[in-house]
């Protein structure tokens, strides 16, 4: 198993920790893992994106241009990463923001609106979290239990008291996942 | 017990470095590196070993901080990205012809000049050629994963004291800046002034006793003959060190047809042309050199035996290919393919190249 990820979006959006939580979820089950930044001007405010590979086998390179998924969280990313998907694969996004929908036919899309949710939730902070809930319902790569292990590593411990608001949001992920398309291609 | 974390490249150099029980760090903050002093301060890792990290004004002011502790017999070290490296040249050729160990590291980024923050690998000549003037050579590592930085960091220590020379590390900013699964080392014991007196004492200067002539650390002789005949004893060191510290990894080689060299961010793209190379019956192997001096010129050498051509991959316009070149000696076509400027080469882009340059060529 190799699931080849990219997040993107815009700096401050909980790009790269979602990643974190992600990589370190794959670490609780015994997973080899890679967790590539962009960095640079990106983390200085504008667009930020991640790499992050899980694998059962030792990881080979930590940059690629080709995605098993992508979740896409800004028009720029969409811009730059909806071709990068592989044909039978997934791109989830959140469509605040979104002026162009995707386009392509031999992708499965799905749509998370986790900006307007972590609103009715009451605290944006919990956005990444929903997104990630809804990745982890189309793609159960990693399960809870590991993901709350991932969460309370790459949480520092003075925020802990976070960890159920985030859980929560996790599972509001879960629920609020729509697949829009789905697509027969085989992945190559 | 090895302790495992997910961390960055620059964050596996520091806390190995507090492992590995280093007396010293001495540094100046660059893009992409700046996680290791930042690491270390944090850590505040007096208090776990009494190792001391220090921000100087500038590079040159660590390096030469670098050569005054070294020269007491201490485990030193400095990081620095490719402009800084740059400005300590003078004092890392000092050191070299004073014979002393230490640590620098590399995490290289796109240049020339300021260039770009983003990774690049176009310091080889620099680390590999000199950088600073006179006949000297760097051992030079070149770490492909985060765990390589952080074990390569006592692995420099052994070979620098080992032959009492400096040390580079080849990193670049993709491995400094990525996160992967890492195994710490134990925790060891730094050196007592005690046990540096009693291991170094014919060399190193910490207060001088009745007992033994006084030990000169200096990389000037003005007498013609004598510094000849240094350049001779380090000469002598050099040939033993390209013997005896050759490393490097081989990766599908077996039954490769074409060979890819590559080392540190570029390897590991490599690894990955591989897979997408043998997909479509391209029988493509790697060899990494780990050091990268002293090159890994007998295996390529072997290998250009075997294989149809060669390509040399590297963030740079054409560096190591020169190396490469050397250790064929014509016996097949070697070819580089590089980006550089902070651009990454996609794998897609490499076995492209691949073909282009070596099979419909």
């Amino acid at each position: 198993m190799t699931e080849e990820i990219i997040i993107a979006g815009f700096g401050g959006q909980g790009v790269l920790s979602m990643g974190k939580i992600l990589a370190y979820s794959g670490i609780m089950q015994d997973q080899e893992v890679s967790w590539m930044p962009s960095y640079g001007p990106e983390m200085r405010g504008g667009t930020a994106n991640v790499t992050v590979i899980l694998s059962s086998e030792r990881i080979s390179s930590p940059v690629i241009n080709r995605f098993d998924t992508a979740i896409i969280l800004n028009q720029q990313s969409m811009d730059k990463f909806e071709k990068m998907v592989k044909p039978g694969g997934v791109l989830l996004y959140d469509n605040n923001g979104i002026t162009h929908p995707p386009t392509r036919k031999d992708i499965n899309i799905y749509l998370v609106e986790a900006a307007k949710e972590s609103a009715l939730m009451g605290s944006t902070i919990t956005f990444n979290m929903i997104v990630l809930g809804a990745y982890l319902q189309i793609k159960p790569i990693v399960n809870m239990e590991n993901v709350i292990k991932g969460l309370k590593k790459s949480i520092p411990e003075r925020h802990h008291k976070m960890l159920p608001l985030n859980e929560q949001a996790i599972l509001r992920g879960h629920e609020i996942v729509k697949q829009i398309q789905e697509t027969k291609s085989i992945l190559v | 017990m090895r302790e495992l974390r997910l961390m960055k490249g620059n964050e596996a150099i520091a806390e190995a470095a507090i492992r590995c029980g280093v007396d010293a760090y001495y540094g100046y903050p660059i893009t992409p590196q700046s996680e290791i002093m930042e690491y270390l301060t944090m850590e505040e890792p007096h208090k776990r070993t009494g190792m001391v990290v220090l921000q100087a004004e500038s590079e040159i002011a660590s390096i030469h901080m670098v050569y005054g502790a070294a020269g007491c017999g201490k485990m030193t070290m400095t990081s620095s990205s490719s402009p800084g490296i740059s400005l300590m040249a003078e004092a890392i050729s000092y050191m070299a012809g004073a014979e002393l160990p230490c640590l620098i590291i590399n995490v290289q980024r796109g240049g020339p000049g300021l260039g770009t923050i983003q990774p690049g690998q176009a310091d080889y000549f620099q680390a590999t050629k000199g950088g600073g003037h006179g006949d000297y050579n760097l051992i030079v590592l070149a770490p492909s994963s985060v765990q390589e930085m952080a074990d390569f960091v006592g692995l420099s220590f052994d070979l620098a004291f080992k032959y009492r020379n400096p040390v580079l590390m080849l990193s670049d900013g993709a491995i400094g800046q990525m996160m992967e699964k890492v195994y710490l080392p134990a925790q060891k014991e730094r050196l007592t002034d005690e046990e540096i007196e009693k291991r170094y004492s014919d060399w190193a200067t910490f207060g001088k006793k009745a007992n033994r002539e006084r030990n000169i650390i200096t990389s000037l002789s003005l007498e013609s003959e004598v510094q000849e005949k240094h350049n001779f004893k380090l000469q002598a060191k050099y040939a033993k060190i390209s013997q005896d510290e050759v490393r490097f990894e081989r990766i599908a080689c077996d039954d490769a047809e074409y060979l890819l060299v590559g080392y540190g961010t570029s390897a590991r793209i490599c690894q990955k042309v591989i897979q997408l190379g043998r997909e479509k019956g391209i029988k493509i192997g790697l060899l990494r050199p780990i050091t990268l001096w002293p090159f890994p010129s007998e295996e390529i050498s072997k290998l250009a035996n075997q294989v149809k051509g060669i390509l040399s991959v590297e963030m740079s316009a054409g560096q190591m290919v020169y190396d490469v070149k050397l250790a064929v000696e014509g016996k097949v076509k070697v070819m580089h393919f590089g980006r550089f400027g902070g651009m990454i080469p996609s794998p897609d882009e490499v076995l492209h190249a691949l073909e282009e340059k070596l099979i419909h060529n």
